[in-house]
């Protein structure tokens, strides 16, 4: 998915003056080609993330549609003043596109993991927010999040769904796609964990549904694949922390009695390395583990 | 050294004491005053008929808390209506104790919370730069004890670096800084290649002179001491 982002923001640069790209040394050297054609316009404040967000703050002052990129901790969980004030505050806005959010990054320990940065965003107003779950949907989402002017998120992963085998590859649909029927729940899966839910739940009677986008929530998507259950059970399954979308849940089942799973990654520092699919399992996001508790919930 | 034809004093204190309420305190009470009437009386190439102007120059009040001389020194260059001073941070008012871009004309960036301006002018100033807007200025106002936050040195560090020559940081310097600055301010800023003046802060001629210099490559700070 990185090599995705590097490749549309490239061409982006290339096609529309109005882009701009702020990075905090992650991914300099992918960028080395952009930044010797658009020297103006690609800008590399050094190990300085702080920095990097406000300086996109000052481009979108001056008129531009910045991107500014670093891993997920970096960019969200450390500027989040700067992106609260310096986009937010200022009544401007650019596109945050992140790397090794949660635990891509196993190997490298807590320190470069974000399971939170989606959490972070949520308190933040108006922001749209990509997971996406396959390198294909990468560029039309970032084309479409720099068209418009408003505040996105770009989350990138090394998880991925295998193929484009899925209906889902229409990406205008930005809603839950409903991708299998059943009547006794609803499962929402974002992003990259649509391959180990479609998995977990094979053989169970239940509604899968699919979004790579989960900002702003599709509420009457929700609904819409609630009516055609008989059960209102509903099922998160989120590559990012366990509940981030449980208020936006009972946001759209305001008045519509229902009980919630939120599945995602849990809040303890395991304070272990290893794998990413260690820690997919470790925190039950593999197939096994969100059948196990998919089943134990409905009753199935 | 000679006075401007306006004594900014007789011109300002009673647009401040509208702010304040404050009859008691004359305008040595405000250490900006001096430098933001420099500032937009004899420096900056802005107007009230020209908030949207690209040539403009930018001037960004990082230290926004306690912005009466801002406002009065705006209200007193027609960029708002004075009666505005006189309800600050009332509920339906446009002035609070921190500043609002999206509510106050002629206020390039809302601040409050210390340290955002310099890393904001940074990016004022590539976005100028990038859209071929080479005349325009990006001055950035912070005080001494608002450099104790990290964020200003990473901006100072980079546009020294890069040689962002449009960009000026004035530093207040009225000692505020619990633990000071050994060794001086200027040579945080100059060590990274800015060049550097350091004037009296109620000095107009000195305040103007330093911060009228010739771009030079460098981006320039003018450190504006003001003795308590």
């Amino acid at each position: 998915m990185r090599q995705r982002f590097v490749d549309a923001t490239t061409a982006l640069l290339d096609e529309d003056p109005r882009t701009a790209l702020v990075l905090a040394d992650i991914s300099a050297a992918s960028f080395a080609p952009a930044a010797a054609a658009h020297p103006d316009r690609v800008v590399n404040v050094g190990i300085r993330e702080q920095l990097m967000v406000g300086v996109a703050g000052g481009l979108a002052l001056a008129g531009l549609r910045p991107i500014a990129h670093s891993y997920a901790t970096f960019l969200v969980d450390r500027a989040y003043e700067q992106i609260k004030l310096d986009l937010d505050h200022q009544g401007v806005s650019a596109v945050l596109v992140s790397v090794g959010g949660s635990y891509d990054a196993a190997s490298a320990g807590r320190t470069h993991q974000s399971p939170m940065d989606v959490s972070l965003v949520d308190t933040l107003t108006g922001w749209t927010v990509h997971v996406p779950g396959h390198p294909d949907e990468v560029e039309p989402l970032l084309r479409a999040a720099v068209r418009d002017d408003g505040p996105v998120y770009l989350r990138l992963s090394e998880q991925r769904n295998a193929g484009t085998h899925h209906a889902w590859a229409k990406l205008a649909d930005r809603g839950l796609r409903v991708l299998r029927t059943g009547s006794r729940g609803v499962v929402v899966a974002v992003g990259p964990l649509l391959d180990a839910a479609l998995a977990a739940t094979e053989g169970l009677d239940v509604t899968v549904t699919y979004t790579h986008t989960p900002r702003p929530f599709d509420a009457a998507g929700l609904l819409g694949a609630l009516a055609t259950t008989q059960a209102t059970d509903v099922v998160l399954v989120e590559p990012y922390l366990a509940g981030t979308s449980s208020r936006a849940v009972a946001d759209a089942l305001l008045t519509v009695p229902h009980r919630l799973l939120a599945l995602g990654v849990g809040h303890q520092d395991l304070r272990r390395y290893g794998t990413l699919a260690d820690h997919v399992a470790w925190h039950g996001l593999d197939a096994a583990g969100l059948r196990r508790s998919i089943s134990a919930f409905l009753r199935l | 050294m000679s006075l401007t034809m306006t004594s900014p004093a007789d011109r300002l204190l009673p647009l401040l004491r509208r702010v304040t309420g404050d009859a008691k305190h004359d305008a040595s009470a405000y250490s900006t005053l001096d430098v933001l009437w420099v500032l937009y009386d004899r420096v900056l190439d802005v107007a009230p008929d020209r908030l949207d102007d690209p040539e403009r120059d930018r001037f960004l009040l990082s230290k926004g808390h306690g912005p009466a001389a801002y406002y009065a020194v705006l209200a007193a260059k027609g960029f708002i209506p004075e009666p505005w001073l006189d309800n600050l941070a009332g509920r339906d008012s446009r002035l609070g104790h921190h500043p609002d871009r999206t509510l106050v004309p002629g206020v390039e960036i809302g601040s409050g919370s210390l340290g955002h301006g310099l890393g904001l002018g940074v990016g004022v100033a590539l976005g100028l730069r990038a859209q071929g807007l080479l005349r325009p200025r990006v001055v950035v106002l912070v005080g001494d004890g608002e450099l104790d936050e990290g964020a200003n040195h990473e901006a100072i560090a980079y546009a020294g670096a890069t040689g962002l020559s449009s960009l000026t940081a004035v530093v207040v310097d009225n000692a505020s800084a619990t633990h000071g600055w050994p060794g001086g301010i200027a040579s945080r800023f100059a060590v990274h290649g800015w060049r550097t003046a350091t004037v009296d802060g109620r000095d107009h001629e000195a305040l103007a002179a330093a911060l009228r210099r010739e771009q030079s490559g460098q981006p320039s700070t003018v450190i504006a001491e003001i003795r308590r």
